[in-house]
């Protein structure tokens, strides 16, 4: 059952607010994943504590980096359930974790950071993962 | 931290990825839930058994560690005597 909305909604902003837009249905992810070009990284939020709340913050450090993904969305597992499922369609043989981050380059995965990747590890750890598989994968720096 | 945790106060392995290895030679890898009377509760766990898998448990690792674990038990119990090794998955080294 999903979590009270009141309660998730500040992991939701949490992620919002770098940037990252959410994608709430099989139709959101379907209009921004579908025939997608160039690199975008799929947040896929979660409430659990002990992995996603050093995801989070992770995250917000690793899209500082001058190399970034030209796109950043977000599903919440466990909340929009069908969304997440169809984002997770476009994962191709990764299997399904939350939190976890997907880095797509013209629709394929290119770098996918699970769970297990995150549980237990400081955010500097995660950043540092990041942004390397950012460096090797999205090309030039973004210039804001 | 964000500060968002729903589940303190838990085992120090609660929420982690492990992999446990058996007497009977199985490995099995889920996320940790708790440990009771009953035995070590795991979510979301694959298993690899050497009797029946065409991999070798170090093949069936290196795949997990890179798409992530194929969940085919929602929930498991283990009975702790049963169990010779538990470790996160993140430190296991496949060569």
């Amino acid at each position: 059952m999903p979590y009270d909305p009141a309660l998730v909604r500040p992991m939701r902003e949490e992620v919002t607010r770098l940037g990252a837009r959410e994608l709430h249905t099989v139709a959101d992810v379907d209009n921004v994943l579908a025939n997608h070009t160039g690199t975008a990284l799929v947040f896929v939020n979660s409430v659990c504590g002990c992995a996603a709340g050093n995801a989070r913050p992770a995250l917000a450090q690793a899209l500082a980096h001058p190399v970034r993904p030209s796109a950043v969305f977000t599903v919440f597992a466990g909340q929009d359930v069908d969304a997440t499922a169809r984002a997770r369609s476009y994962f191709g043989e990764y299997q399904p974790s939350s939190p976890s981050m997907a880095l797509l380059r013209d629709g394929e995965v290119v770098y996918m950071m699970h769970r297990h990747m995150i549980e237990g590890r400081d955010p500097e750890d995660i950043v540092a993962d990041l942004t390397a598989a950012f460096e090797q994968y999205c090309g030039a720096p973004v210039r804001d | 931290m964000s500060g968002h945790v729903f589940h303190p106060g838990h085992h120090e392995l609660h929420g982690i990825t492990v992999v446990v290895t058996m007497h009977d030679d199985r490995t099995l890898v889920g996320r940790f839930d708790q440990e009771d009377a009953r035995g070590i509760h795991l979510l979301d766990t694959g298993i690899h058994d050497p009797a029946t898998s065409h991999a070798s448990r170090e093949d069936y690792l290196r795949r997990t560690l890179k798409f992530g674990v194929k969940p085919e038990h929602p929930r498991l119990i283990v009975p702790a005597a049963q169990v010779t090794a538990i470790t996160p998955l993140r430190e296991i080294a496949i060569p």
